[in-house]
């Protein structure tokens, strides 16, 4: 029997299972994708900061550098956001293998091709491993401890912990990888307005000179982004308090991990992997995978990243209060300085002294505080 | 039939997965539903970018 499963090698999974295997545990990683990578539903956007956790990242992963953000009002006027340090829009199928072979490095198997339909349970009532299929050979595998680094795409994470997404808050993304159109390559694009994309914003996302991610995303209506644009479905976070079952760990997307004010989840998910697998290690020394023992990835999680995290979604929440005329006005209203720190996920009296600035938002603005 | 994929249409993005309560969806090389499970309540026709989901309700 192995250590640890990890179902997923997206960030989070490989994150986690790269971290266990240095620890030296016996750790086997499944995607159901035959590519680790592709095809992507991302607009691949990174801040060069992120690197603190991911290590440094090839150049081969790397499309554009990027030095800022434009931030677009309704009615066109902009403001650039030059970051201290930058970001890139990576090549995801290129950066998704790349964190696949750091995980193999340390002695992790990562296995491509593998759909994983159930998980299996122990005498005990304990998560205890997988079943599965892989060339057409259905197969059962176990382990002491299994990881659902799936994203939100799978019913796994719906059957162990009831974990799904509601509906009014995720969006409804659609993006085209365009070429042959004319952007500043070393900006990324951010349009916002709720008659283009209500309760979302439009992006292009430059991938060189004349190649751009180009997506709209939007709260689920009756009228679809596909008549706007085509592909896509990216979540914002109703983050899932408990994360774990006796021998099941729940990490990354699948815990919807994942930014809320830009839907960004390469960080959050590698943050959310490497916490799992700390607990885990801990866990698999003492011989304890319980619930109650795994669940100090629950505190863990909550105090680093959580916590930040939900005063993220309470800015979000106010930004979608706001009308045209509300966006046009606080893109007038806001400090270069001001998108920094919303990058960050900035406290919310930041925002309220912004809104401030225009009469017509201070009712908003004391909402906020 | 009161609830119908349309696999051309379909971009296998999993959004409708993510959203279905019951976890009566399941993606492979396509959308698979479990009839046992699903309560027809809409919610992955409205996650759906691209109306490639239909549900009607009985």
């Amino acid at each position: 029997m192995i250590d640890v499963i990890v179902i997923g090698a997206g960030p989070a999974g490989t994150a986690c299972a790269k971290k266990l295997a240095e620890e030296g545990f016996s750790v086997e990683v499944y995607d159901k994708r035959a590519e680790i990578g592709a095809p992507k539903r991302c607009a691949e956007g990174i801040s060069e900061a992120s690197q603190d956790f991911l290590g440094k990242i090839p150049e081969r992963c790397i499309a554009q550098k990027i030095k800022g953000a434009r931030l677009y009002a309704p009615d066109g006027r902009y403001l650039d956001a030059i970051l201290s340090s930058g970001g890139f829009v990576l090549e995801r199928k290129v950066f998704d293998k790349w964190l696949a072979e750091e995980a193999v490095k340390t002695g992790a198997a990562v296995q491509a091709n593998t759909f994983i339909s159930d998980m299996v349970k122990d005498e005990r009532g304990y998560y205890a491993g997988v079943k599965g299929e892989f060339l057409g050979n259905e197969f059962m595998e176990k382990a002491r401890v299994v990881v659902c680094a799936t994203g939100a795409e799978s019913p796994l994470r719906n059957k162990a912990l009831g974990v799904f997404s509601k509906v009014n808050l995720i969006d409804s993304c659609i993006q085209y990888e365009m070429t042959n159109i004319d952007v500043i390559p070393d900006l990324i694009h951010i349009y916002l307005s709720g008659v283009l994309a209500p309760r979302g914003y439009v992006w292009v996302f430059p991938k060189g000179e004349h190649k751009a991610n180009v997506g709209l995303g939007i709260i689920p209506q009756d009228k679809k982004p596909a008549a706007y644009m085509n592909e896509f479905l990216k979540l914002h976070p109703d983050m899932v308090k408990d994360m774990v079952a006796n021998g099941f760990v729940l990490c990354g997307e699948a815990a919807n991990h994942v930014n809320p004010i830009h839907g960004g989840g390469i960080k959050e998910a590698v943050i959310s992997g490497q916490m799992a697998a700390d607990t885990i290690a801990e866990c698999l020394k003492k011989n304890d995978v319980s619930k109650k023992a795994l669940s100090k990835f629950n505190e863990v999680w909550w105090k680093e990243r959580g916590n930040h995290l939900k005063r993220v979604e309470k800015l979000r929440e106010t930004l979608e209060k706001l009308s045209d005329a509300d966006l046009n006005d606080l893109v007038d209203a806001l400090k270069p300085e001001d998108i920094i720190e919303f990058a960050r996920g900035a406290k919310l009296s930041v925002l309220a002294k912004v809104l401030m600035r225009k009469p017509r938002l201070v009712g908003i603005a004391r909402h906020l505080l | 039939m009161a609830w119908n994929i349309n696999n051309d249409k379909c971009l296998r993005c999993g959004g409708c997965v993510s959203v279905c309560p019951t976890a009566a969806l399941e993606l492979r090389d396509k959308l698979i539903r479990d009839e046992k499970l699903c309560t027809l309540c809409g919610v992955c026709e409205k996650a759906c970018p691209v109306d490639a989901i239909k549900v009607a309700k009985q």
